[in-house]
């Protein structure tokens, strides 16, 4: 499907400063991803996980500093060849499409001059769809399917181009734990078989379970790292600007809210009376 | 036999001949680019354009240039200023729409109102009329419905992605500053060939219920732009009789046996997805997943 690992750099940010109509929502961004990796960016809404990726599309302006993908300067005038499965939010959902006319979406600049798909693409399309599990929807509208099999149509829309450098925006949200769990599963498996993974997510156990690296952003980078090392209280804290428990246990890292204790002498009591 | 005998009675006129053979073109031009309309969400931009093409044939008529060459021009340039327009944040695309085509129709109305003996010409082009369809006239509607064609066909799969994803088609390497530019002559054309036969107001209609009957029967964009082409053909051939045999405005007639239909399709919808249901649900409802897979089963 993909190049394996050759080592070198995917992704290369320096110096940047990136964002829309003049105005910075990401800045000072230095990172760096190797090919075959598979990143998690992680920060809260609004601090910029979605521009990141976007100036990795070239689809947004880059205001100063240089990002690379591939070795080459990314900009609205270059994009390079990756695959993208944007938010699920930003589909219109009673478009009249269907699974198959999404998937192959993905060749429509490389499928030829005429209105319908070459036999390769068809066969290439089926194979995806196969893998992926959902073939039987194939003619079915997209509407029709679950959460967690819309994602996957996405999906192969993104792998049908056969890319190096797969980029998921929010991939896990809106869908059960079960099926965020298997499309954590199916990214690993893309992984390893050499695609370099970049994923945003408001899920750090998830992250923290499945992912090897993960990026903390607000505005800039404030940690980079293996999960483990990074998901400590002061970088989430720094992260999110609020406090959250960390719990080490049995080589896990998990990520809990800072709870609220309620009295056990009280938790039977009549509810207060409201006055009048 | 006698109703038959009546229906044969206007074709010995040339002028009906010609505006049946116009309007039906129209009808099919005007639901095929339709869907584009529609499904991009711009149901506005037709109307404000027609609005604004005519500010455009007022200036071209009064400036003594050809109906089509300064409507086309203006029709273009102001897509091309909504366009730009829209790409900036701050102003909705709506706002931008309502600002430079009413701009463009209000100067229409100052030059009219400047020279009282064009106004009996643009009655005509507000509300659509029969006559004075010319063989030009057909010519150059065939030519944009043949040019309309052409694009869909060839730039189907890149117009399809960039209807249904604007935001990701670019990314996938669809051009989309040069479709979209394309689109917009595409309907600059569309509402310049049909001025005549659906009038300036009441074009907006013809670019959106049929695609609307259309979606409301099918879940295929294919089916669909097919669909939609079909019933603004047999819609604008059945209203051209309306108009001859009741001398209402062509426009206007063809609009309300679009709007009869629509409100009969949506009727059967209704019903039919109460019966399968057992709830009122409407064509682009939200249905539980089980609800959805047996309707489109």
């Amino acid at each position: 499907m993909a190049e394996s690992h050759t080592g070198g750099y995917i992704v290369r940010m320096a110096g940047l400063s990136a964002g829309y109509d003049g105005r910075p929502v990401v800045s000072d961004v230095d990172m760096a991803i190797r090919r075959g990796e598979f990143v998690g960016i992680v920060g809260p809404s609004g601090s910029g996980k979605t521009t990141l990726m976007k100036v990795i599309l070239g689809s947004v302006a880059v205001y100063d500093g240089t990002a690379e993908v591939e070795g080459r300067p990314v900009s609205l005038h270059h994009r390079p060849s990756v695959g993208y499965v944007p938010q699920l939010e930003t589909i219109d959902w009673n478009f009249p499409v269907s699974v198959e006319e999404v998937v192959l979406m993905g060749r429509s600049m490389q499928s030829g001059f005429w209105p319908w798909p070459r036999r390769e693409d068809k066969t290439e399309m089926m194979r995806l769809l196969d893998r992926l599990g959902i073939a039987q929807f194939r003619r079915q509208h997209i509407r029709n399917l679950s959460g967690g099999q819309q994602q996957r149509v996405f999906l192969a829309r993104a792998l049908i181009r056969n890319p190096r450098l797969l980029i998921l925006d929010e991939p896990t949200s809106g869908v059960d734990i079960k099926t965020r769990d298997d499309i954590l599963h199916l990214l690993v498996e893309l992984h390893r078989e050499g695609v370099t993974v970049i994923l945003s997510t408001h899920e750090l156990n998830a992250v923290a379970a499945h992912l090897p690296r993960v990026i903390c952003i607000n505005r800039g980078i404030v940690a980079d790292g293996r999960p483990s090392d990074i998901f400590t209280t002061e970088v989430l804290r720094q992260t999110y600007g609020g406090d959250m428990v960390v719990v080490k246990q049995d080589g896990m890292t998990l990520v809990a809210d800072s709870p609220h204790f309620f009295d056990d002498a009280h938790a039977h009591e009549e509810p207060p009376k409201v006055l009048a | 036999m006698i109703l038959l005998v009546n229906l044969q009675e206007p074709f010995q006129f040339e002028f009906f001949r010609h505006a049946l053979l116009a309007a039906t073109m129209v009808g099919a031009l005007t639901g095929l680019v339709g869907v584009f309309v529609v499904l991009r969400r711009m149901s506005y931009i037709g109307h404000g354009m027609s609005h604004s093409i005519f500010g455009g044939a007022v200036v071209g008529y009064v400036a003594g240039i050809n109906f089509y060459v300064a409507a086309g021009i203006w029709g273009f340039l102001s897509a091309l200023l909504i366009n730009q327009t829209t790409r900036k944040r701050q102003i909705g695309a709506d706002a931008a729409i309502g600002i430079i085509t009413t701009a463009s129709f209000a100067l229409g109305v100052a030059l009219i109102s400047r020279a009282s003996s064009v106004t009996r010409n643009f009655d005509a082009a507000l509300f659509g009329n029969l006559l004075g369809v010319s063989t030009g006239d057909l010519w150059v509607i065939a030519g944009v419905l043949a040019f309309t064609l052409f694009v869909v066909f060839f730039l189907y799969k890149q117009i399809l992605f960039l209807t249904f994803d604007s935001e990701v088609a670019p990314i996938y390497g669809v051009p989309a500053g040069w479709v979209d530019a394309v689109f917009s002559l595409v309907l600059a054309a569309t509402i310049i060939a049909s001025i005549r036969i659906m009038g300036v107001t009441l074009i907006a209609a013809s670019l959106v219920i049929p695609p609307v009957i259309a979606r409301l029967l099918t879940d295929r964009f294919a089916v669909m732009l097919v669909l939609s082409s079909l019933l603004g053909a047999a819609v604008a051939f059945t209203g051209m009789f309306i108009s001859y045999y009741f001398d209402v405005a062509s426009g206007a007639s063809i609009v309300l046996l679009a709007a009869a239909i629509f409100a009969l399709v949506i009727g059967y919808v209704t019903i039919r997805n109460w019966i399968r249901f057992g709830r009122p649900v409407g064509g682009t409802g939200k249905l539980t997943s089980a609800e959805s897979q047996a309707l489109f089963d």
